[in-house]
């Protein structure tokens, strides 16, 4: 681990939650952690509790016995929201890494035309699309259920 | 290096696959009420009812999709949870603890779900 070594992640968990000097992707950074912390803890315990259905009928419904009411439904619905968020972002993140309709990476030198011109747009259209998921995740949790 | 590097293009191939089949399963579970699938939720209701999960259950199509989903979402999540511990900087020999739990705990959600997914294929099937 000699990069970690030359470049020691001074400010620890903090650094995650500041925009600092870097863009405003910087803070899709720090949500695609905290989605992704949110998503792997509730998949890990999401695996036990359905894995119920593999001993019947009533083992089935005593799990979801446990795992009803409100907390649990708003639980699930913040799950789908970071589901929503981290699945959009995580395309996002792709295409920049792998250059797939975005370019290559370019010097970081004004006019700033990668950045700007089209990885901005990129994580606009990103936000929006995350935010048509959410609206209907919205209305299936709580209005037409 | 090397081996992280490889890790990582694993990490993004799962993000590819987890987002095929994990779209798949929000869409039966959280969108039923709005994209109307009649032939995945064939009992109404809710899908997590019985009869529609006992539906499902004995459609071998579900059965696999379950375990490649269970494996891709599975080294996903872990290997990222590990990314983010790992920039903390840890001591050599606590990386190498993080990496042995994450690994056992991976393996072993992996055989649960793996059981689950063929035992209640199997049951739904004898139903």
């Amino acid at each position: 681990m000699l990069e970690t070594r030359a470049h020691p992640n001074r400010l620890g968990i903090w650094g995650w939650l500041g925009g600092g000097r870097w863009g405003a992707e910087r803070y899709l950074y720090t949500l695609h952690r905290l989605t992704g912390l949110g998503l792997v803890t509730y998949f890990l315990l999401h695996i036990l509790v359905t894995s119920s259905r593999a001993l019947g009928p009533e083992a089935w419904q005593q799990a979801m016995n446990t795992v009803t009411g409100p907390v649990f439904k708003v639980g699930e619905f913040l799950v789908f929201l970071a589901f929503a968020f981290h699945a959009v972002n995580g395309i996002r993140l792709a295409l920049i890494e792998l250059g797939f309709g975005v370019g290559g990476p370019i010097e970081p030198i004004y006019p700033y035309r990668t950045s700007l011109d089209v990885q901005r747009p990129l994580a606009v259209v990103a936000l929006l699309l995350a935010a048509v998921l959410a609206v209907m995740g919205t209305l299936n949790f709580w209005v037409l259920d | 290096m090397m081996r992280d590097q490889k890790l990582w293009t694993w990490h993004l191939a799962a993000g590819a696959v987890i987002l095929v089949f994990l779209g798949l399963h929000m869409t039966v579970m959280h969108l039923d009420k709005i994209v109307l699938l009649a032939s995945v939720n064939p009992a109404g209701g809710h899908p997590i009812d019985w009869q529609n999960v006992l539906a499902r259950g004995k459609s071998a199509a579900f059965a696999v999709t379950y375990v490649v989903l269970l494996g891709a979402a599975l080294f996903h999540g872990l290997y990222g949870l590990r990314n983010i511990l790992f920039e903390l900087d840890p001591a050599r020999g606590l990386k190498r603890a993080i990496s042995a739990v994450l690994l056992i705990v991976g393996i072993g959600l992996f055989v649960v779900g793996t059981w689950a997914a063929i035992a209640s294929h199997t049951l739904a099937k004898a139903m």
